[in-house]
């Protein structure tokens, strides 16, 4: 977008730079001074983050988050796999619906409604099964697009080779639409883990929701989901990282 | 009836303000990511990295009930906003982007061959092919922005999901009730995806 810099264009960048220094260094400055004001930087309030008891308890929700996810992501790439494979209208419709609902309804749906029809599932699986639900119509996309990124030569090979149809599909196609879909199911992993966080709603004792029993217990709000949200962040960037790695490597062996 | 029209009106409300709110900041977040200063990048992409990884749910959370305890009060309905659209910045700096990375780099090559100005290359030949690449990502991210703001009912915003949950609770109609908030989200997508053909339409 831009030429390598001359030296002129090198002075103006460095100014920016010195001015936005500034102008941030300013902001974290009103930010902590705000934050100081209301005694939340006393070193009493953040010191039981660094015991023990409090990690094993928040690290225990983590635990969940992550049984949450890997249940929802299993039960919806099934899902995702059944709707991919027979495009009809009662599957577009689906994904559609899926698409615009909140997930939080269908939480609601689960918690509310089905109780009264005599459907009243364990606490886990009022949260993995809206969660699969809906994320089922995301997998479905991802595995259309990966088996449509695969070159229909390929199909046309295998076919031309007298293999039947289904053995063209599994040892030609699918491996090949495997390595250009991982990447993106990756991410979509980590959206999965963020949506566990419903648990807060269904009372399942994931990551979020032990934050806040750590929260009324020991008084210190702000400092617990500071703490919870910089959980999730350390796992959603390492996956994300993970995400990165796979496309690289996939770019440079697809050719 | 009139918590159904209070429900509906916030999240109509919630997702128009915020979205529009999402842009703006999505914008300003876009262009730090793209300038020639390597600080301001690394601002623009923390940013993006630090919104996006962590559940809106525990932004909300963190805002409505934390930001008080520093002494930022705000109405309910407004912190609930200021959380999601600065959520749904992050999503729609990184459309922007891949928008201005679709357009063929030898478009700006040659803008700047022809002796064009950074602003005037962007002005000129990079926005204008990138501006319809994006309208249906961001389509997609007002129709998600429309589902998050559900979470807002969560931390009391009386939203159209929170209101059929109270109303179910009277009038013990759960299959009317649900299915009449769920076609009302599914209306709202709608007029999102129609409006979006008629932009890229127009921009085509």
């Amino acid at each position: 977008m831009f030429d390598a810099p001359g030296p002129r264009s090198r002075r103006r960048i460095f100014w920016v730079s010195a001015v936005s220094v500034l102008v941030l260094a300013g902001l974290v400055a009103l930010g902590l001074r705000q934050f100081a004001a209301g005694g939340q930087l006393d070193a009493d309030r953040w010191r039981p983050y660094l015991t023990w008891p409090v990690w094993r308890y928040l690290l225990g929700g983590l635990w969940s988050t992550v049984v949450a996810a890997c249940a929802t992501g299993v039960l919806a790439m099934a899902g995702g796999l059944l709707l991919a494979l027979r495009p009809n209208r009662f599957t577009r419709a689906y994904a559609e619906v899926m698409r615009t609902v909140p997930v939080l309804l269908l939480v609601y749906v689960m918690l509310f409604v089905l109780p009264s029809f005599g459907v009243n599932l364990p606490l886990f699986w009022k949260l993995v099964v809206p969660l699969a639900l809906s994320h089922a119509a995301s997998y479905a996309v991802i595995f259309r697009a990966g088996v449509s990124a695969v070159d229909p030569g390929q199909r046309e090979a295998g076919l031309s080779l007298g293999m039947p149809d289904g053995v063209v599909t599994r040892f030609v196609v699918l491996p090949q639409a495997v390595r250009h879909m991982t990447p993106l199911l990756v991410t979509q992993a980590a959206s999965l883990l963020k949506d566990t966080s419903l648990g807060y709603v269904v009372s399942y004792t994931e990551l979020l929701f032990n934050g806040r029993v750590l929260a009324n217990y020991n008084g210190l709000l702000i400092q617990t989901f500071i703490v919870v949200a910089f959980v999730y962040l350390v796992v959603n960037l390492a996956l994300s990282r993970l995400a990165h790695r796979l496309e690289a490597a996939r770019a440079r062996t697809a050719r | 009836m009139s918590l159904v029209l209070e429900g509906f009106l916030n999240t109509v409300a919630l997702t128009l303000l915020s979205f529009a709110g999402a842009l703006l900041v999505g914008l300003l977040v876009a262009v730090l990511r793209v300038v020639p200063v390597p600080l301001l990048r690394g601002v623009g992409a923390v940013y993006v990295e630090v919104w996006r990884n962590i559940p809106l749910l525990a932004w909300l959370v963190l805002f409505v009930f934390g930001l008080p305890e520093v002494g930022v009060k705000m109405p309910l309905f407004w912190t609930a906003f200021t959380a999601i659209a600065l959520y749904e910045a992050a999503f729609v700096a990184e459309a922007l982007r891949s928008g201005v990375n679709s357009v063929a780099s030898g478009q700006g090559e040659a803008a700047r061959a022809l002796g064009l100005s950074f602003r005037q290359s962007l002005r000129h030949v990079i926005l204008p092919q990138a501006s319809k690449r994006v309208v249906q990502p961001l389509a997609n991210i007002a129709i998600a922005l429309t589902m998050a703001t559900a979470l807002a009912g969560v931390v009391g915003v009386v939203d159209m999901t929170r209101a059929a949950q109270r109303i179910n609770l009277e009038l013990a109609q759960p299959l009317l009730v649900f299915t009449g908030v769920g076609l009302c989200y599914l209306v709202m997508a709608a007029g999102i995806g129609f409006g979006a053909r008629v932009l890229e339409r127009r921009l085509a």
